[in-house]
């Protein structure tokens, strides 16, 4: 934490405090809690799905607001995280922790009353899992704090699901698995390439505390359970064939990419090409195997 | 940021409160269609 951070004497803009909530995380968030909610059998009201996907987003916000109030000091020391609002000295701390709470509170109550009180405290689990598992406990302790910590992000589509059906099934619980195994490789092919700045702020990702080969040893072994987890809903007969040809063909790029990347020697970041190859690649496999969820369920319909 | 600290102070709270303002309008009409929509559930 910053208490050494100088406090400015003006009000927060209110771009800084959208800029609390991460929004292009929260693209992500929003896209795979709305496959959730749209691969449910279950159809709500427009409205009522609206406001379950606003609450999705706005939980998820929360959670980057107060994730950034948390880690002020580590945000400072990194060049991808320095201009964020808190580490630029643009709005006080108290300013983004009042933000995040007010937000957090408010998104789980919405929730609760436009869906049901499972999705609900779903929600409210996802923010404090990411606020207090996540960022408090495990990301400065251990070089595993991305494996677990990624639960967080997986959340959202069992969300959107639950705010549909009002009950957890097969379906969301697998593509909560996806979010989860898919989330060391697309974190550690990141971390690889921008190694330096984990390392200046002292935060324990693996290519820092186990080094780049063992990394991409890592990268490439838990690629292999995304790949398992990608092809599960076809093959348990919970998605038709639509699913099942682009899970096998996504899959298919997806490992041949972790390949590349584990058999890469390079060193240094301007050498990490399948790294970076692999780390873009990764939010389009989410997206596109997501959206075949979506189109699966429509055509078989 | 202007010259006078205290009209950079002004203009950021005037833009917050209309922010303010329109969400809360905004608020306002979505807790109407909710309930509409949870009396069209129930019927």
């Amino acid at each position: 934490m910053t208490p050494s951070i100088a406090q400015p004497s003006l009000p927060a803009d209110w771009r800084d405090l959208v800029a609390l909530t991460k929004p292009r995380v929260m693209s992500l968030v929003v896209f795979t809690g709305l496959c959730g909610l749209l691969a449910a059998p279950v159809q709500l009201p427009a409205v009522l799905g609206f406001t379950a996907i606003l609450c999705i987003a706005l939980g998820a916000g929360a959670a980057g607001a107060l994730n950034q109030w948390y880690e002020a000091d580590l945000d400072a020391k990194m060049r991808r995280t320095a201009n964020r609002p808190l580490p630029a000295r643009r709005m006080e701390r108290q300013t983004a922790l009042h933000f995040g709470v007010g937000l957090g509170a408010f998104s789980v109550l919405l929730m609760g009353l436009a869906t049901n009180y499972l999705a609900a405290g779903l929600l409210a689990v996802s923010i404090l899992f990411y606020v207090l598992i996540y960022t408090v406990w495990l990301k400065r302790r251990t070089a595993q704090n991305i494996v677990i910590g990624g639960a967080a992000g997986a959340f959202p589509p069992l969300i959107g699901w639950v705010a549909a059906t009002g009950r957890v099934d097969l379906l969301p619980a697998l593509l909560f698995a996806i979010i989860f195994l898919w989330t060391p490789p697309h974190f550690w092919a990141l971390s690889l390439f921008v190694r330096s700045d984990y390392a200046n702020a002292n935060v324990p990702m693996l290519p820092v505390v186990a080094g780049i080969q063992n990394t991409r040893l890592q990268i490439l072994l838990y690629s292999v359970t995304v790949v398992i987890a990608g092809i599960a809903p076809y093959a348990l007969g919970l998605t038709g064939i639509v699913y099942g040809i682009s899970a096998a063909v996504l899959n298919t790029i997806f490992l041949v990419l972790a390949a590349a990347v584990f058999a890469n020697r390079a060193e240094d970041p301007s050498g990490m090409k399948p790294e970076r190859r692999l780390f873009a690649f990764s939010i389009l496999y989410l997206f596109a195997l997501f959206s075949a969820v979506v189109v699966d369920r429509w055509v078989t319909a | 940021m202007t010259d006078h600290p205290e009209d950079e102070i002004l203009k950021r709270q005037r833009e917050r409160a209309r922010l303010m303002a329109w969400l809360l309008g905004a608020f306002v009409v979505l807790l109407f269609l909710i309930t509409v929509a949870k009396i069209g559930l129930n019927k």
